[in-house]
C-alpha cells in the first residue's frame, strides 16, 4: 500500500506536527503527552535491536529503563540537597546537567546490561524471557526495599535537569530534547543494522552456525547487542525521570518490561520506526480508552490480542501489506 | 469525553440557578480506580461526590481520572487537569508515594491541593506549602494512637511489623514515639508479600504480649487469615487501614474482637456523622470506610471555604481552609500550623452487626492530637 | 533461637514451595508439551481463587468452592487454548509472550468487571482451621498441613499419570516429538486441549487453596507466576521433577532466607539497620539462587540443557 520509508517520514511528520499545533492551540499537555510517545519510542528502539535484530526476547528491559531513570534522580537529588553522592575514593557531587547525567545513565544502565546479559545468554529462547524477567524483578525489589533513594515512594526531581541554551520546563523545549534523543537513538538502530555487526548478529538469529563458521563467537555478538539495546533503554529512562520530575520503583517493574515490549511489537518488530509507531498508538489508545470505559485495560488487552494474532507485522506492516521485513 | 459530558451538565445546572455562588470551581481528582488498590479510591471519591451532591452547589465541576496507582501516570494526570483542564484544585491522592510525585510540583504552580488521605511527612515538615491541605491525618497519627494505646493497655513487651517501604518505617517510627515498652521483636516484610507463615512463626515464638502490625490492603486480609489459623492468641493492634469496611468483609470472623485505631468511626456520635452514613448507604448500598469519610470531609471543607472566598484568590482562600468551618464527620476538627488535622484518635473493637462486620468504637487513644512535624514546618 | 521455630519455619518453606509446584508444574508442562509460554498462567490461579471463593460462599461449602476451583480454572484453560492459545504454538515466543500479556490485563479487568474492585472473602474450613501440636513442641497450622499433604498428593499423582497412563505417553511423546505423535494417531488437537487444561486445573486447585488463607483480589497470580518462572528456570523447563525440587528450593530459600538474613546481620548491626538490610537481600535471594545454578547448569538442574 505505502512504501515503508512513506510511512516513517508521516510518523515523524505527525510526531512533530502534533506538538506545534498543540502549542499554537495553547494545549500544552498535548505536547507532554508527544514527549512521552518520543521517550517510550526510543526505549522501544532499544529494545528492538536486541529483540529485533538479536532474536534476543528480553522481557526485563523495564531494569534498564528504571535504572537509567534512577541515576538521572540520583544524581538530581544529590544537586538539589547538595550533599556528595560519594566522598570515598574521591568525593563526587550531584548534578543537574543533561549533559553529565546522560552518559552516568548510558553508563549505570550498560552495566547492569553487561552483568545481567552475561548471566543470561548463557541460556536462549523461554529460557531467556524469563531470566531477564526474574533480574528486573530482583532490581526492582531492590529499589522498593533500599531506603536511601527514597524505596516505593520514589524520588522528587523537584526542577527538572538543565540542557544547555534550553528552558527544559518549557514544554515544547523539552520535547524536542526528547525528539532529538529519540531521532539519535533510530539513526545508531540504522547504522548498527546495516554494519558488519549488525548484519552477523541478523545472521547468528537465523543461523548460529553459519555465524559460527566464519569465526564470530555468537555470545560475544549477542552481548554487545543487548548491553548497546540497554544503554538505548536506559538513556529513555533517564528522559522519563525528567519528564515526570519523578523516579519510582513502578519504571522497574514487570507490567513496564511488558509495554516496552508492546510498543516494538505493535509498531511491527525489527522496524526502525515500529516503536514510535507503537508508541504513539499505546499513548492513543490509553487516552481515548481511558474515557471510554474504566475497564479500558480489557480493551486494551482484548486489541492487543487481535494485532498479534491476526495482524503480523505490526502498525507498520499493516500500513505497508508487508507482513514481513524486506 | 467524561469531561465534556460533566462540563455540559454544570454549564446547564449554572444556568438553572439562580448564580448564589461567584464564580464556577474546576477541582481534579486523581485517584486510584483501577488494579488492586481500587477500593481505596472508589470510596474517596463516592463520599467526595456525595458531599457535593448533597450540598446542592452546582458551581463546582469534578475532574475525576484514574492514576492506576502508578506515580508516572498520577504525574501526566496532573499536567493535564493543570495545563488542559485548567483546574484550581487537586485531590483524591490514596498513596503516599504519588502524593510525594504530585502535591510538591501542583502547589509550586500555585494550586491547592487537599488530601483525602496520603499525607508522608515530607509534607507535614521542612516540605510544608501554604497549599497543601490534609483533610485525614498525618500518615503517623494512627500508628502513634495505637501506640499510646498500647502503653496505656499495659503492654510491656509488642512485637511490632510493617511492610519494607518508607510508610512502613514511619509507622513502626510512629508507634514507638509513644509506646515505651520493650520490643520482642521487629521485622520489615516485603511489600505485596501474601505468606506470613515465617513472621507468625517469630511471633509465636517471641513470648510477646502483644503484636503491632501495619499491613494495608491484601496483605492485611493475608495475615489476619493467617493469624487465626496459627493458633497464636496474642493480641492484635493495628491502624484501621487493615479493619476498614472496604476490606473487613473478606477477612472475615478472623478480624472480631481486634482493637484498631482510626479518626473515624461510624458510630461517632454527631449529627454531620449521621446524615453522612445514612445517606452514603442510601446512594451506594454499602457502608462508607475512613476514605469515604476523609473525601466527604474534603469536599465539604472546600464547600466551606468557597462559600468565604474565590480560589482566584489565594490568600483568602487559603485563609478560609485554615478556618475549617465545616461539620466534621468527626466532629471536632481544626488544623496545626502546618495545614494537618488537630483531631481526637480512637480505639474501634471489630465487631458483628448481624452478618456484617464493621466497628464500634470502645476508647479514645488520643484527643487533640496534631503532629510530629508541626515544628518543622516553616510556612 | 529455638528448634520448634526453625522446625515450624522449615515447615513453611516446604508449604510454600509445594504450593509453587501446583503453579510450576502446570507451567513446565504447557511448555514441555506445546512449547508454549504462558504468562496468563496466574490469571487461572486467580480464576481458581475467585471461582472458590464465589462458590464457598454462595453453598457454604469450602470444599465445594475447591471443587469449583478446578473445574472453573480448566474451563477457562481449555477456553483459552481453543480461542487463542491454538493459533500460538506455531508462533515465535515473542507471539506468546505478547498474546498471553494482553490475556493478562483481559483476565484482571474483567475478573474486577465481574467481581468488582474489593477483595473476597473465603475462610478455612470447620474441620480444618486451627492449629495442632506436632512433636518437639511445634504448633502448626492444620490447614498449612493439609496444603503440604495436598500439594504432594497432587504431585505423587501427576507423576502417575504420567509415568503409568496412556495421556502420560502421549505427553511424553509430544515432549520428545511433536511430529512422532501424530504419525502415531493421536488427536494432538485434544491431547494439546487436555494438557493445557490439567495445567490450568493445577493452577487453579493453587488459587483455591491458597486463596483461602490469602486475600482474593485481582492481581494476585502475577506474583506468583513469576515466582513459578525462577522455579521451572531453576529445575529445569519441562522437568516435572526439576519443577518439583526447584519449588521446594525456591519455598525454603525464601522463608529462611526472610527470617535468618536479619537474624544474622544483626549479629554485627544494629537491630533496626540490620532488618532493613536483612529484608532487602532476603527479596533478592531467590534471583541470587537462580543465577548460581544458572551458571553452574544453565540448562537448570534437570533441564535437558541448551
Amino acid at each position: 500500500m505505502f512504501r515503508e520509508t512513506t510511512v516513517n517520514t508521516a510518523l515523524v511528520a505527525i510526531l512533530v506536527a502534533v506538538p506545534l499545533v498543540a502549542q499554537a492551540a495553547g494545549e500544552p499537555f498535548i505536547i507532554t503527552l508527544a514527549t512521552k510517545v518520543a521517550i517510550f519510542a526510543m526505549a522501544g528502539v532499544g529494545l528492538n535491536i536486541a529483540l529485533g535484530y538479536g532474536g534476543l526476547v528480553s522481557f526485563g528491559h523495564a531494569a534498564f529503563f528504571g535504572i537509567g531513570g534512577y541515576a538521572a534522580g540520583i544524581l538530581a537529588s544529590h544537586a538539589q540537597s547538595y550533599t556528595p553522592l560519594m566522598t570515598w575514593p574521591f568525593a563526587i557531587g550531584g548534578t543537574q546537567q543533561m549533559l553529565i547525567i546522560w552518559p552516568v545513565a548510558l553508563a549505570a544502565s550498560g552495566i547492569a546490561a553487561l552483568v545481567i546479559g552475561a548471566l543470561s545468554l548463557r541460556t536462549s529462547g523461554v529460557y531467556f524471557i524469563m531470566i531477564t524477567l526474574a533480574f528486573a524483578q530482583m532490581v526492582f525489589y531492590f529499589a522498593v526495599s533500599w531506603p536511601a533513594y527514597g524505596g516505593e515512594d520514589g524520588l522528587p526531581i523537584y526542577v527538572r535537569d538543565k540542557f544547555p541554551g534550553l528552558n527544559t520546563l518549557d514544554p515544547l523545549q523539552f520535547f524536542a530534547v526528547a525528539f532529538a534523543c529519540f531521532l539519535l537513538a533510530v539513526l545508531v538502530s540504522v547504522v548498527l543494522s546495516r554494519s558488519r555487526f549488525g548484519l552477523a548478529l541478523q545472521g547468528a538469529r537465523q543461523n548460529v552456525e553459519r555465524v559460527r563458521a566464519v569465526g564470530i563467537d555468537p555470545y560475544r555478538l549477542r552481548l554487545v547487542a543487548f548491553v548497546i539495546s540497554g544503554m538505548i533503554t536506559g538513556l529513555a529512562g533517564a528522559l522519563y525521570a525528567d519528564l515526570n520530575r519523578f523516579v519510582s520503583p513502578s519504571m522497574l517493574s514487570w507490567q513496564t518490561s511488558g509495554e516496552i515490549m508492546v510498543f516494538v511489537i505493535l509498531g511491527g518488530v525489527g522496524r526502525h520506526f515500529g516503536p514510535l509507531a507503537g508508541a504513539a498508538l499505546f499513548i492513543l489508545l490509553e487516552h481515548e480508552l481511558g474515557s471510554v470505559s474504566e475497564y479500558w485495560q480489557f480493551l486494551l488487552g482484548l486489541l492487543l490480542l487481535l494485532v498479534v494474532l491476526f495482524a503480523h507485522g505490526g502498525l507498520i506492516g499493516v500500513l505497508t501489506r508487508r507482513p514481513h521485513r524486506d | 469525553m467524561k469531561m465534556i459530558k460533566s462540563t455540559l451538565a454544570a454549564v446547564a445546572m449554572l444556568a438553572a440557578t439562580t448564580a448564589a455562588y461567584a464564580e464556577p470551581v474546576k477541582v481534579g481528582m486523581i485517584t486510584t480506580l483501577s488494579g488492586g488498590g481500587a477500593s481505596l479510591g472508589i470510596d474517596a471519591r463516592d463520599g467526595f461526590m456525595l458531599a457535593i451532591k448533597n450540598s446542592g452547589n452546582s458551581d463546582v465541576e469534578v475532574v475525576i481520572e484514574d492514576d492506576q496507582q502508578k506515580p508516572d501516570v498520577a504525574v501526566q494526570l496532573a499536567d493535564k487537569m493543570i495545563q488542559s483542564d485548567k483546574v484550581d484544585i487537586l485531590t483524591g491522592i490514596i498513596w503516599s508515594n504519588l502524593a510525594m510525585a504530585v502535591v510538591p510540583a501542583a502547589v509550586a504552580q500555585g494550586k491547592f491541593y487537599l488530601s483525602v488521605n496520603a499525607a508522608p511527612s515530607q509534607l507535614a515538615g521542612p516540605g510544608c506549602d501554604a497549599h497543601y491541605f490534609s483533610i485525614s491525618y498525618q500518615n503517623d497519627n494512627l500508628h502513634e494512637a495505637a501506640g499510646a494505646y498500647a502503653k496505656e493497655a499495659g503492654y510491656k513487651n509488642m512485637f511490632i511489623l510493617a511492610p519494607n517501604y518508607p510508610a512502613g518505617k514511619d509507622s513502626l517510627s510512629g508507634f514507638k514515639r509513644f509506646y515505651d515498652g520493650e520490643l520482642a521483636g521487629e521485622i520489615y516484610t516485603q511489600l505485596g508479600q501474601t505468606d506470613y507463615a515465617a513472621e507468625i512463626a517469630q511471633i509465636r515464638a517471641s513470648g510477646a504480649d502483644g503484636v503491632f502490625f501495619f499491613l494495608p490492603g491484601g496483605m492485611g486480609i493475608a495475615f489476619m487469615k493467617q493469624y487465626a489459623q496459627s493458633g497464636v492468641d496474642t493480641p492484635l493492634i493495628g491502624p484501621a487501614f487493615s479493619f476498614d469496611q472496604n476490606i473487613l468483609q473478606a477477612v472475615g470472623d478472623a478480624a472480631l474482637g481486634v482493637k484498631n485505631t482510626a479518626n473515624w468511626s461510624k458510630d461517632i456520635d454527631n449529627e454531620a456523622n449521621k446524615a453522612f452514613v445514612e445517606s452514603y448507604q442510601a446512594e451506594y448500598g454499602r457502608l462508607p470506610s475512613v476514605y469515604s469519610s476523609y473525601g466527604y470531609d474534603t469536599a465539604n471543607l472546600m464547600l466551606s471555604a468557597l462559600d468565604k472566598a474565590s480560589v482566584s484568590d489565594a490568600d483568602a482562600f487559603q485563609k478560609a481552609l485554615e478556618e475549617a468551618d465545616f461539620d466534621s464527620v468527626r466532629g471536632k476538627f481544626s488544623f496545626a500550623s502546618n495545614h494537618h488535622p488537630i483531631q481526637d484518635i480512637y480505639v474501634r473493637e471489630v465487631v458483628k452487626e448481624g452478618d456484617i462486620l464493621t466497628n464500634k468504637i470502645v476508647a479514645t487513644a488520643m484527643t487533640d492530637r496534631d503532629n510530629a512535624y508541626v515544628g518543622d514546618c516553616k510556612m | 533461637m529455638s528448634a520448634a521455630l526453625l522446625i515450624e519455619q522449615a515447615l513453611n518453606g516446604l508449604q510454600f514451595g509445594v504450593m509453587l509446584f501446583l503453579m510450576a508444574a502446570g507451567l513446565t508442562l504447557i511448555f514441555g508439551v506445546m512449547g508454549l509460554i504462558n504468562l496468563a498462567h496466574g490469571s487461572l490461579y486467580m480464576v481458581g481463587a475467585f471461582a472458590c471463593a464465589a462458590v464457598a460462599t454462595a453453598t457454604g461449602s469450602f470444599w465445594l468452592g475447591l471443587v469449583a476451583s478446578l473445574v472453573a480454572a480448566a474451563l477457562a484453560g481449555a477456553i483459552m487454548e481453543i480461542v487463542v492459545i491454538r493459533r500460538l504454538y506455531r508462533r515465535d515466543h515473542l507471539d506468546q509472550v505478547l498474546a498471553t500479556f494482553a490475556l493478562i490485563l483481559m483476565f484482571s479487568e474483567g475478573t474486577r468487571w465481574l467481581f468488582g474492585s474489593f477483595p473476597l472473602y473465603l475462610d478455612v474450613p470447620e474441620i480444618l482451621s486451627g492449629a495442632v501440636a506436632l512433636p518437639g513442641g511445634v504448633q502448626y497450622p492444620l490447614y498449612r498441613l493439609a496444603i503440604i499433604v495436598a500439594g504432594i498428593g497432587v504431585a505423587i499423582l501427576l507423576f502417575l499419570l504420567i509415568g503409568r497412563t496412556r495421556l502420560g505417553i502421549q505427553i511424553r511423546a509430544g515432549e520428545a516429538d511433536r511430529e512422532m505423535i501424530a504419525a502415531l494417531g493421536v488427536d494432538i488437537k485434544l491431547l494439546y486441549t487436555a494438557v493445557f487444561a490439567l495445567g490450568a486445573a493445577l493452577a487453579g486447585f493453587a488459587g483455591g487453596l491458597v486463596g483461602t488463607i490469602q486475600s482474593v483480589q485481582v492481581g494476585m497470580g502475577e506474583p506468583v507466576l513469576i515466582l513459578a518462572f525462577v522455579v521451572i528456570v531453576i529445575g529445569g523447563i519441562g522437568s516435572i521433577k526439576g519443577a518439583f525440587i526447584g519449588a521446594l528450593l525456591v519455598g525454603i530459600t525464601d522463608t529462611l532466607g526472610r527470617f535468618l538474613l536479619p537474624v544474622f546481620f544483626g549479629a554485627f548491626m544494629n537491630a533496626s539497620d540490620a532488618t532493613a538490610v536483612g529484608s532487602a537481600l532476603a527479596s533478592m535471594l531467590i534471583y541470587i539462587l537462580m543465577a548460581l545454578v544458572l551458571v553452574v547448569r544453565p540448562g537448570g538442574l534437570y533441564g535437558a540443557g541448551t
